[in-house]
């Protein structure tokens, strides 16, 4: 049922990517020699949006320590709001391709390693700024230097030289050839905020050039836009305003769709979405992206340093149970590697992992390691449902020959003194747009959060060499290999993908194709759907 | 009218004490929580030179007692400080949630506090009769039900099937006020709910308790009617307990609204503690906590001076 639904989602995706473009070229008078140039702003749907009206978001996340400061953003709400009040470089668009936002085009040269971006002319801040190359360069700066606390630090550091040639043209040089660079600077991060007289951003004062500006914000429990009349392209959009409303327990969060006091929320309950599904009123949508569940095992420790023992503790799972109890199979089933449906070069040809208890013996026994006892560390802190998975995974287990001990830590405090301290436990991933992002964020040697302490000097090299290698089939012939070095010997198991799973009431319209990279349509939901009464 | 007037300062003079105490014991029980701010503002995204940096800027690496100094110096001139997570008055953080747990508080209250003693008093007066079990069994069913379920209940009726209240409580400080009555509706029945039972059995215990007394028989063989006898001279005496069990209940309306805060996304105090506690917002949460208890002394003074002006025997002592 799961895969029907899926396989209609991604026939669509498909068949519409194309459409979109072409719509897309032609409306802009882009010429088919720019094919990386491509609006995604917005989708084009059957049936025509309508303009105006008021959108209210519930989202699942927001807190009152939240703060406007795009290097600070760490949940759905505050990215969601950081998409809606300011724009970016560039911008993944629904179907999962790379378009233009404030950059027109860009190239690279120099083995990737130098970047000419030609900015957007005419872009207004909403405090009536023009936009010019400094803005981007101070915006940049504000995540770098040693005092830095972005979430974005890692991306800005790799850069040692910003350049501005003339108002429109960025020259940025980076330490190492990189051809994602442009995908990377879609993140949310980096938004581009006004530059004062001194080179530097007021960060917190939520000012930006997106299309809609900030009207009021009330951290954890609402903030307010409407639309900013002097945007570059405010024709794109449709809504008038739209708010987010926190809403942290997500019965409420059901019980205000219900009753129309919100128009959308996020996160639904994947134990009650059967009876969601049955109001007429309501639509879940519902997209297959990154997100994953990991269950990294440190390989500095024993007996995780085998890799045999790895493998076997990988063959030990049975992966569609888990869908299956864990996420009522809302999601997929992962192969122990962070790729996912949502990346550009995911290798659908290495032969997915069975839950496999005879060979998980066979591998032990070769280990030396037969009647392996472990200990498991988890916490609903990682994710909704992993101290059920944990037992699941016992079951699993014990029909191996292995002895599961499930040891529960407090939610409090889960990542820092449980999450890459104990040598076994639970993790959730976001799922990065990139291979070479996913790669370098958790399992690169040098990583900071390489939570398995995995080195593997074939994959590192790999990694070095496929970042900055500019021909397609080459690059996902690396990442082919990458995938199954990283299934076979790696250190982590990934034993399940998560959906993005929202809903909306029947007064909203949203284009056919919802972007699978984040929750609410690529956290662009109000800006790239419509109220339809 | 002296003797109060010394109860009173002594009493303000202990409540001090009180505070102070409570603002050391609150400042060691968030010492003691596993992780600080920055790793927790981080999450899973921290890395040991970004957690240093942040440390650094909040001031984290200063040694405890030092930061505890520094903090209690601030609050003695009013100054709670800013918030470590997003770094905006405290002050100015907590003044309108403070005004929407008031406000939601004082609805609950207005309407619990005269149904519950005049159910109380009803339910003396026709002791054992229907009535009095039928309100026993409703009252302490509603209080015997966790605070969600009630909500949840209250939800489905009044806002799913009848539509006639709002099951999101979002109220900001330029809602008129009719609207926020309307808004703030459903969250102080469940309040109202939760907290009755209490009261109103207090009453009609206490009550009934002087029902027994001599003078209540003199009064009896006087031939005063029953009703006459309950408000006229069993009421008076049995002021001292119900005060000071409404007192209780009305703290508990300020302090213990959390769950009912979330499950009506009402913007109140519960809802910034739990918060600042998650992220280690320290100075947000001796604020909090300095408030709630502050409400306990205030509201406990309150009761016990009420309790002794309401008695003339405790008024006048020999």
């Amino acid at each position: 049922m799961t895969d029907l639904k899926q396989l209609d989602l991604d026939l669509r995706a498909g068949r519409l990517s194309r459409r979109d473009f072409l719509k897309a070229a032609a409306l802009f008078g882009l010429s088919a020699a720019a094919p990386s140039v491509l609006l995604g702003t917005p989708a084009y749907a059957a049936s025509e949006p309508k303009k105006g009206g008021h959108l209210k978001i519930g989202t699942g996340h927001g807190s009152t320590t939240d703060s406007l400061d795009p290097a600070t953003y760490e949940n759905n709400c505050m990215q969601s709001v950081g998409k809606t009040i300011h724009n970016y470089l560039t911008q993944v668009a629904a179907n999962g391709q790379l378009g233009s936002e404030l950059a027109e085009t860009w190239e690279a040269a120099d083995g990737a390693k130098k970047w000419t971006f030609k900015l957007r002319q005419g872009v207004e801040f909403h405090n009536g700024q023009k936009m010019t190359a400094k803005d981007v360069i101070a915006s940049y700066k504000h995540h770098s230097g040693a005092d830095s606390k972005s979430g974005a630090k890692v991306i800005v550091d790799a850069i040692t030289d910003m350049q501005a040639d003339g108002d429109y043209t960025l020259v940025i040089t980076l330490k190492e050839g990189n051809a994602d660079l442009p995908y990377q600077l879609s993140d949310y991060h980096l938004a581009v905020m006004p530059a004062n007289a001194d080179g530097k951003v007021d960060a917190k004062a939520g000012v930006g050039c997106g299309y809609y500006k900030l009207k009021n914000f009330e951290p954890g429990v609402k903030t307010s836009v409407e639309k900013f009349p002097n945007h570059w392209n405010a024709g794109a959009v449709h809504l008038d305003s739209a708010e987010f409303i926190t809403i942290a327990d997500v019965t409420a969060r059901v019980n205000a769709l219900t009753t129309g006091e919100i128009d959308a929320a996020d996160r639904m309950d994947v134990k009650t979405l059967h009876l969601l599904a049955r109001n007429k009123n309501v639509r879940v949508i519902e997209t297959s992206g990154n997100a994953h569940y990991s269950m990294p095992m440190r390989c500095d420790t024993d007996p995780y340093k085998n890799p045999d023992v790895r493998l076997a503790l990988k063959y030990a799972v049975d992966r569609n149970a888990m869908l299956e109890t864990v996420l009522r199979g809302h999601g997929y089933i992962g192969n122990d590697h962070p790729i996912g449906r949502a990346n550009r070069y995911l290798d659908k040809n290495l032969a997915q992992r069975a839950y496999d208890p005879d060979k998980a013996k066979s591998l032990l026994k070769k280990a030396g390691a037969e009647g392996l006892k472990v200990q498991l560390s988890t916490s609903d802190a990682a994710f909704a449902g992993a101290v059920d998975a944990a037992v699941l995974y016992k079951e699993h287990a014990a029909k191996a020959g292995i002895n599961v001990e499930i040891i529960r830590e407090p939610s409090d405090g889960y990542w820092s003194n449980v999450w890459m301290k104990k040598p076994f436990c639970f993790c959730y991933w976001g799922g990065r747009p990139t291979e070479d992002w996913a790669f370098s964020t958790a399992y690169a040697a040098d990583a900071e959060w390489n939570d398995t302490v995995w080195k593997n000097e074939k994959f590192n090299k790999l990694l070095v060499e496929a970042r900055a290698e500019l021909d397609e089939a080459k690059r996902a012939a690396m990442y082919a290999e990458m995938q199954m070095i990283l299934s076979d010997d790696g250190g982590t198991i990934i034993p399940i993908f998560n959906n993005y799973i929202g809903a909306v009431t029947d007064k909203v319209g949203t284009p056919e194709v919802i972007a699978n990279d984040w929750d609410l349509d690529g956290q662009r939901a109000v800006l790239r759907w419509w109220k339809t009464a | 009218m002296m003797s109060i007037l010394r109860l009173i300062f002594q009493r303000l003079g202990l409540g001090v004490l009180v505070l102070f105490a409570v603002s050391l014991i609150i400042f060691l029980g968030v010492e003691l929580l596993p992780g600080d701010l920055c790793q927790a503002i981080q999450g899973q995204s921290a890395t040991e030179s970004t957690v240093a940096a942040c440390r650094k800027d909040l001031g984290l690496d200063q040694p405890a007692p030092t930061r505890y100094i520094n903090w209690l110096k601030g609050i003695s001139q009013g100054d709670f400080g800013t918030s470590l997570a997003n770094g905006r008055e405290i002050s100015e953080l907590i003044g309108v949630r403070l005004s929407n747990t008031f406000f939601l508080a004082m609805v609950a209250a207005v309407i619990a506090v005269p149904l519950s003693l005049a159910l109380g008093i009803l339910a003396a007066l026709y002791r054992n009769s229907w009535f009095d079990r039928s309100v026993n069994v409703l009252t302490l069913s509603s209080i015997s039900f966790p605070e969600f379920f009630v909500a949840y209940i209250l939800i489905l009726v009044f806002s799913v099937k009848l539509g006639w209240f709002p099951s999101l409580s979002d109220v900001s400080p330029d809602t008129p006020l009719l609207e926020r009555l309307h808004k703030v509706f459903l969250p102080a029945l469940t309040l109202t709910l939760v907290v009755m039972a209490h009261m109103m059995r207090m009453t009609r215990a206490a009550i009934i308790n002087l029902m027994a007394s001599p003078y209540i028989e003199m009064a009896k063989f006087k031939g005063l009617s029953r009703s006459h006898i309950i408000l006229h001279h069993a009421l008076p005496n049995a002021w001292a307990p119900i005060v000071n069990v409404v007192a209780l209940n009305l703290a508990y309306l300020i302090v213990g609204v959390v769950i009912v805060e979330v499950v009506f996304v009402y913007p109140g105090l519960g809802q910034l503690i739990v918060d600042s506690v998650q992220k280690r917002d320290i100075p947000v949460v001796q604020a909090c906590s300095i408030i709630f208890a502050a409400t306990y002394v205030v509201l406990n003074l309150i009761a016990d001076i009420l309790s002794i002006a309401t008695n003339p025997r405790l008024l006048h002592p020999r």
